[in-house]
């Protein structure tokens, strides 16, 4: 039951192992100097990406429970309301979600291109770029300096110098595709490739146009929400999405079901998934055409939810054993359930009746959360569980650990979100009576609040047993290389 | 083509369609938005709003709970709520930079919170105050649940400070105690600042474009309302 370890690539329905022909001690040199050549940025991605996380974490709670003790270090003005939200966004997003996804979509290019990392200095300079942009955005947040706009509230000279660090990681990204030893590129390899190049574009557009006196008032905001939807449906679903079509066939080791749904569901997202933004902007002051197209497209994207989840599911068909053996699995299988059901919720909540009862409540960070956290970084976790064995050369230590960690994540994450819907479709409701009074329809959803501070505990104890399991794996502390970590070993099972 | 060259256009068609529909088409529809000119009354809306108060509202990250934007009664029931009186259009914030839509309503919408008539309480509550002034906003940054018992906003009160009091109270000291005897609780120039934004955001003014041309502000009722100085302590 060593899947994880099988040599070959289980790339493409058409692609047969025999067309490649070198010997399994020629693929598995080949892959060892893929993953040398990656070792040291990708593990520099993940190690800060998981610092971002655990600072993210905490800005999270405080702003969490902030909202049900407004006294809470009130005195501290870095600690207010308004500036711990922004900075917590900021830190998940192009913290721990950017840099886990290029650490995950640098090695995935190199593995599924079979191409070495030619300049790993580059991508290191990319990450402590970004990372030292990302740390002034978010000093400057706390000290006030936001821009103003929401969904683009870091710095602007932040976010530049943020930029500055991906152009290596895009470049090396793009170059790795070049060198790709095999015509037949892999799905997840179009979700990278689009990943990389959609990311700056939107990035540089979304910047450059806010920096133009002629996009004057609401234009602002347009840019502001295209660019947010951007950043989920271009940047961050297209990498969770990569790495869940190479994670799941590979490790129970067999192809993707069906490449024409694959195809379908990928270009269905990438012009639809395009094309949603304004959504956020229903009822406002922007022209009601401009809602009605993201409406419109925002249905149409029951195809990739279709496409994408029924390859995933006929996929995993038979082999659902693997996600009790195998945490990647699970991790993975998990985040590709959720995004089924986020884009099922996202289309739902569109609809005009349904928006315009939980337009402005919590449900929007809800949905936002399911998106970013039990789907995205659900798949990314799997992910780090999968590469960073072959990189630093162990296994993970304990498996009780990663349950430990999927039980906080998934059960965690998976409550706080339901809590938050829950109190969003609340507060919706009572508010579309104008007789309420509006302090006391807050003060009876606060009532949900204690059950979103019970999910971001689990979720903290998750991290912190991931972010321990880590830096074991950097000391290289863990299980003898070559069998990977299981949660029940094959024997144990059977006799189940 | 390559099958290389397909898969690179279609991402960046796909790109360039949503960029395309998104930004730039709207920019040439409300891009260019001028303001309103009033013949009759020799008027012009809106009018830059310079007020120093509105860098303290988005320093202190107000627009994460507070919305700036009210819809049409279709989408919701701002307007009943006292919010406004016609839904706001792209004209109302073209001189904004940037404007502080808001998505989330934490706290209540403030498109208007300086108007005339402006309420956050149902119509018929008879406690609810009936001018919003300075003090009262003073107040309420300082311990919004001396005003609002439910109220979940932060306070402010690294906006004020603590001062000797002189012979008399200060002009603007709050009618709230200090924490020592002999001193006054004053707002600095920035709590200042912040409350007068506040006060001067008012959008009301009819707009062709938002299907209020004609008079409609919501009448001022004259119910007796608690002062501020009915909150001596908390």
């Amino acid at each position: 039951m060593a899947a994880v370890a099988e040599p070959a690539p289980v790339l493409t329905a058409s692609q047969s192992p025999a067309s490649v022909a070198p010997s399994a001690d020629d693929r598995a040199a080949e892959r060892a100097r893929i993953d040398a050549s990656a070792r040291t940025p990708v593990l520099l991605f993940f190690l800060t990406a998981l610092g971002w996380l655990l600072i993210a974490t905490f800005f999270g709670f405080i702003g969490s429970y902030k909202l049900q003790s407004p006294e809470f270090l009130a005195d501290w003005p870095i600690y207010t309301y308004g500036r711990v939200i922004p900075a917590f966004n900021a830190c998940f997003a192009y913290g721990w979600c950017s840099l886990a996804g290029m650490g995950v979509a640098i090695w995935l290019m190199a593995r599924l291109c079979k191409a070495e990392v030619k300049f790993p200095g580059a991508l290191i300079f990319g990450a402590l770029f970004w990372n030292f942009g990302l740390g002034l955005a978010v000093v400057g947040i706390l000290i006030g300096e936001n821009t103003g706009l929401e969904m683009m509230a870091i710095p602007r000279p932040a976010a530049w110098m943020m930029f500055i660090g991906y152009l290596f990681v895009g470049i090396t990204g793009a170059a790795l595709y070049r060198q790709r030893k095999h015509s037949t590129v892999f799905i997840s390899v179009w979700y990278l490739l689009g990943a990389f190049f959609w990311f700056p574009w939107l990035f540089f557009t979304a910047h450059v146009l806010l920096g133009q006196p002629q996009l004057q008032g609401v234009m602002q905001n347009v840019v502001a929400a295209w660019f947010a939807n951007g950043l989920n449906n271009y940047w961050f679903t297209a990498i969770g999405l990569a790495a869940a079509y190479y994670l799941i066939p590979k490790v129970i080791d067999r192809p993707i079901h069906s490449y024409n749904l694959a195809s379908i569901g990928f270009w269905s997202w990438a012009i639809f998934g395009g094309l949603t933004a304004m959504t956020k902007l229903s009822g406002g002051p922007v022209p009601a055409w401009l809602v009605t197209l993201s409406i419109s497209s925002q249905i149409m994207l029951l195809i990739p939810l279709v496409t994408v989840g029924k390859n995933f599911f006929k996929t995993m068909e038979g082999n659902h054993h693997m996600i009790y053996h195998s945490p990647t699995v699970r991790f993975a299988f998990f985040g590709a359930v959720i995004f089924v059901i986020a884009t099922a919720i996202n289309i739902l909540a569109s609809l005009r009746g349904a928006d315009s009862i939980v337009h402005f409540t919590l449900f929007g960070t809800a949905t936002n959360d399911l998106l970013l956290y039990s789907f995205y970084s659900m798949v990314m976790f799997g992910a780090i569980y999968y590469i960073t064995p072959r990189l630093v050369g162990c296994e993970w230590l304990s498996a009780g650990m990663i349950r430990l960690h999927f039980l906080g994540s998934a059960y965690g994450g998976a409550t706080a979100v339901a809590v938050m819907l829950c109190s969003g479709i609340a507060a919706g409701m009572r508010g579309l009576d104008p007789d309420a009074q509006f302090s006391q329809i807050l003060y009876n959803t606060g009532a949900y609040l204690p059950g979103r501070m019970i999910g971001l505990v689990l979720v903290t104890i998750g991290h912190t047993a991931f972010g321990l399991h880590f830096l074991l794996m950097l000391l290289r502390i863990g299980q003898p290389a070559g069998q990977p970590t299981l949660f029940v070993s094959p024997g144990e099972e059977d006799q189940h | 083509m390559s099958r290389s060259s397909y898969l690179f256009a279609g991402i960046f068609g796909s790109f360039a369609i949503s960029c395309f529909t998104l930004v730039l088409v709207p920019q040439m529809q409300i891009g260019g938005v001028t303001e309103h000119v009033n013949e009759d009354e020799g008027t012009r809306y809106p009018v830059w709003n310079s007020r120093p108060g509105r860098e303290v509202y988005i320093r202190e990250g107000c627009y994460y709970c507070h919305t700036q934007q009210v819809r049409d009664v279709q989408n919701g029931s701002d307007m009943e709520r006292g919010w406004g009186t016609r839904r706001t259009v792209a004209r109302d914030y073209m001189f904004e930079n940037p404007p502080l839509l808001g998505s989330i309503r934490i706290g209540p919408d403030l498109t208007n919170a300086g108007a005339k008539g402006w309420r956050n309480e149902p119509a018929t509550d008879t406690s609810k105050p009936n001018r919003r002034d300075r003090m009262w906003q003073l107040v309420h940054l300082y311990d919004p649940r001396v005003i609002v018992p439910a109220s979940t906003m932060p306070p402010y009160r690294y906006l004020f400070t603590e001062v000797k009091r002189g012979g008399q109270p200060a002009e603007n000291a709050l009618p709230i105690a200090a924490s020592r005897e002999g001193y006054e609780i004053v707002p600095t120039a920035e709590a200042v600042q912040l409350a007068d934004y506040i006060l001067s955001l008012d959008r009301t003014s009819p707009l062709p474009e938002a299907g209020a041309l004609k008079s409609a502000a919501p009448a001022a009722t004259s119910a007796p309302a608690p002062a501020p100085a009915a909150v001596e302590k908390k």
